[in-house]
């Protein structure tokens, strides 16, 4: 996985006076999730989105981070949500940027999901980024079973579901 | 996947910067990439090198580029026992600052000796290019320094490590 970065790249003059030199920053660091993290990660290895519910305010967080900010207790009750929720805000994408791996333009948007309330990040595919609006229904679509694995690389993105949009007062809490 | 099994992922963060060099330090590296080391003519005739664009003790401009080395002194020096990553050399070397012959300062640079007992202050050491085809304008076409005894290598000669 580690590619050592090239210092050549972008920089190499090979005729001609030298204009510039390339200077990559780089930081290389290993990431190991905690418990709570680790659980929604191995969720979407199944194909799931796991979630946690705070046992005084009854909110469900997904990803859960093994506590609730307001009340600072720790989540303890595991909720399995489903595949459906709803676009609360997004963005579209029409900037090209180093490291881009989505041809652009395309959608960023936070998605509720259905049970949830706590939206998280995902891609919209599968609509002309005009047609994205606030209270968009979508659903996850996912990799196949054999490439599933404990990333939200296992989400390929969300799409329109086709339902009807959701109330504005149903997400208005979560911009 | 067992629950036991801790996940663990590397992740990588890098920005890509390009620096424009200007005329100056662009000499120096597309001397580099021809094997020469260049050197400036700052204020009272002292040839500073690497070269800058302004003197660092008066701030006027600089003059006339120069050539210098590729032999010179090691003025000073520090023994990496444990290469990291970004060092030059995945083996032991010593940091060196190595004042060039017709420079007035030193240029730090790797040398590349076996041990520290290899190396003192004062040891004259020279230039060791990487083969012309492999040179890009950057302070990596000198591979190292070697001690002049066991002979460096003239890039423009076209000769390698």
């Amino acid at each position: 996985m580690s590619t050592e970065p090239d210092v050549t790249d972008g920089g190499a003059e090979t005729e001609g006076p030298v204009t510039t030199l390339s200077t990559p920053i780089r930081l290389d660091y290993a990431f190991t999730p905690g418990v709570a993290q680790s659980r929604f990660l191995r969720g979407l290895a199944q194909g799931k989105f796991l979630g946690q519910r705070c046992p005084k305010c009854k909110k469900v967080y997904v990803p859960s981070r093994g506590s609730c900010p307001t009340d600072g207790v720790p989540t303890t009750e595991d909720v399995e949500l489903g595949n459906v929720g709803t676009v609360t805000t997004y963005c579209v994408v029409n900037v090209p940027f180093a490291g881009q791996s989505i041809e652009i333009p395309y959608i960023c948007a936070q998605v509720l999901l259905d049970g949830a309330n706590l939206s998280f990040m995902g891609l919209i595919q599968e609509i002309p980024t005009d047609q994205i609006r606030m209270g968009m229904r979508v659903e996850a679509v996912w990799v196949e079973p054999d490439e599933l694995s404990p990333s939200l690389a296992s989400v390929r993105y969300f799409r329109p579901n086709g339902e009807p949009d959701a109330d504005y007062d149903t997400f208005k809490e979560y911009l | 996947m067992p629950e036991s099994e801790v996940l663990h992922a590397e992740h990588h963060l890098e920005y890509p910067y390009l620096r424009s060099v200007g005329p100056v330090i662009g000499a120096f590296l597309t001397g580099l990439r021809d094997g020469t080391i260049l050197g400036v003519r700052g204020a009272g005739g002292t040839v500073i090198v690497p070269p800058t664009e302004y003197d660092p003790i008066t701030s006027e401009d600089t003059g006339e580029l120069v050539e210098v080395g590729p032999a010179g002194v090691v003025e000073t020096w520090a023994w990496v026992s444990h290469p990291l990553p970004k060092h030059p050399r995945t083996t032991p070397f010593a940091w060196a600052l190595i004042r060039l012959d017709g420079a007035d300062t030193a240029m730090l640079h790797a040398v590349d000796v076996d041990k520290p007992d290899g190396l003192a202050t004062g040891d004259r050491v020279v230039a060791r290019f990487r083969p012309a085809g492999e040179r890009v304008g950057a302070m990596s076409d000198i591979d190292a320094f070697v001690p002049e005894a066991s002979g460096g290598s003239r890039g423009a000669a076209g000769a390698g490590s």
